[in-house]
């Protein structure tokens, strides 16, 4: 494929996924959720202490958008600018796994047919080296 | 490097310094308070340059579209020429019509706006001293029902703003009031839904006004009211609020000491406390915070793992810490 094509492909797919999904419906509906299960998790909550719930549950949302493969902001500049202080505190794989389970066990609770919960989580994992800096 | 033009001068930005923290630096008069973008007292306008998104969170549409900002939490990638919003945002004066002490510590201020002023109850107004020195105060009164604007102002050791309202302001006297903004009140709709309110100290302002309005309004699922104070000196309005419980049954008060033994009637503990104790499940619930800042931070989390829903938490953080004194 040429890199044009390559685009369009991605493009498409994605925001297919995102319509499938239900589009920003679909997001509202998990983010609560998502979040909920995140502050609750003793393996990566810590990194939430002392942040302010609306802005992080903000994030939150933006997160689920891009991971629906929907509108998003994020490049991988942004996203290694903006977990670099919890990588200093000591962010790896294993939270980044915890945060992936989180998302995969949100959409099941919502019903989601796992073929769309892998394409997702598909694209939450090809950020995984510029969350972790590497 | 990003420049901030104001009046006559332009200021160079420090590296992640807000374009409050370099206006106050240089000795620029741009009243402020909470410094973390809750209480809008600085409110600017962009005259040139756009300001960032995160600057005009929780402003209204009307103002963001004219490129108003607050300056406390505004980080501009780009120049940006500011003023202070007077010139187009005018405040309007109100006559001070009541001041009676609800407490040892707590004021109950009542305001005539020469102009009828749209609000709901549970918003604030930010009140101005002087031009440059301004406090936020939220509205305890129902436009329905009160003729006045009401406000329950704590005194705070060398508070310059409420130290000034308890000492020299008086009957007759005319202020300077802007608003009101916040989004801490009662949207009608979902009538039965439960309500938990938790507020300490003067935290009860917002509340008061929220629960009569709600009540008002024909609210029918229950109603409870958490208001917490160290000692029994501190509650106020306890007997108005024994009322109401026993005129509407739908509602109850549970008024909580935390640093003395109750006497009969009140509950021993911090009120957020009592709040979890009673309510487990925050599923489908309301959730009305007012008051120290760590109580709602904490209560704000606690009732979210416990089930509620982020769009039904309202909450007003007083912010009252030696970070915000100029
Ligand atoms: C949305 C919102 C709604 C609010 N609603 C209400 C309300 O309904 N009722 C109410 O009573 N309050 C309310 N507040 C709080 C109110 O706006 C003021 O913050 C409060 O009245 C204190 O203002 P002040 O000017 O009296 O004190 P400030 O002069 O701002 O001082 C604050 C505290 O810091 C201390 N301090 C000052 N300088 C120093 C220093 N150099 N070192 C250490 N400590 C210092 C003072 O002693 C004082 O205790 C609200 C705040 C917000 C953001
Ligand atoms: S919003 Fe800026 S000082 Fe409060």
């Amino acid at each position: 494929m040429t890199d044009k094509k390559l685009a369009d492909w991605w493009t498409e797919s994605h925001a297919s996924l995102y319509a499938k999904l239900g589009g920003e419906a679909a997001v509202n509906a998990a983010v609560d959720i998502f979040y909920r299960k995140v502050l609750a998790d003793p393996r990566i909550n810590r990194f939430f202490e002392g942040v302010d719930m609306e802005k992080q549950a903000a994030k939150q949302k933006a997160f689920l958008t891009m991971a629906f493969g929907g509108p998003h902001n994020y490049t991988g500049m942004d996203m290694r600018r903006g977990h670099a202080h919890l990588v200093q505190q000591g962010l790896n794989d294993t939270h980044f796994d915890a945060v992936m389970e989180h998302l995969g066990a949100t959409m099941k609770e919502l019903n989601v047919p796992g073929e769309l919960i892998a394409q997702a989580a598909a694209i939450a994992e090809s950020t995984r080296n510029d969350v972790l800096g590497r | 490097m990003t420049k901030i033009k104001y009046g006559r001068d332009t200021y160079p930005l420090g590296k992640d310094q807000s374009v409050l923290d370099c206006l106050v630096e240089h000795g620029a008069p741009v009243p402020f308070s909470c410094r973390s973008g809750v209480c809008q007292t600085c409110l600017m306008r962009a005259l040139r340059g756009v300001p960032p998104d995160a600057s005009q969170q929780g402003l209204k549409d009307s103002l963001k579209l004219q490129n108003y900002f607050l300056a406390c939490v505004c980080h501009p990638m780009e120049d940006l020429e500011a003023a202070l919003p007077h010139e187009v945002l005018s405040s309007v004066p109100a006559t001070v019509a009541a001041l009676d002490p609800l407490n040892g510590e707590i004021m109950h201020v009542a305001l005539e706006c020469h102009d009828p002023l749209e609000y709901r109850a549970g918003q604030f107004i930010n009140l101005f001293r002087t031009p440059a020195l301004g406090r936020s105060y939220s509205l305890a009164s129902v436009p329905q029902q009160d003729e006045h604007l009401h406000l329950h102002v704590r005194r705070l050791p060398q508070g310059k703003v409420s130290g000034w309202i308890h000492e020299e302001l008086r009957t007759g006297q005319t202020v300077e009031l802007r608003g009101p903004s916040g989004d801490c009140f009662y949207v009608p709709g979902r009538p039965e839904q439960e309500i938990v309110m938790i507020g300490t100290g003067s935290g009860l302002a917002p509340l008061y006004g929220i629960l009569r309005d709600a009540l008002h309004r024909g609210h029918s699922g229950p109603i409870r009211l958490f208001h917490g104070s160290r000692s029994r000196a501190g509650l106020y309005l306890t007997g108005e609020l024994r009322d109401l419980a026993r005129k509407y049954p739908n509602f109850d008060y549970v008024p909580c000491v935390s640093g003395e033994r109750p006497a009969p009637g009140l509950a021993g503990g911090r009120a957020h406390e009592m709040a979890f104790k009673e309510v487990t499940d925050f599923k489908d619930k309301r959730l009305f915070l007012c008051g120290h800042p760590e109580m709602v931070s904490a209560a704000k989390t606690r009732a979210f793992l416990a089930g509620a829903a982020i769009k039904d938490i309202y909450a007003d953080p007083f912010n009252v810490n030696a970070a915000a004194a100029p």
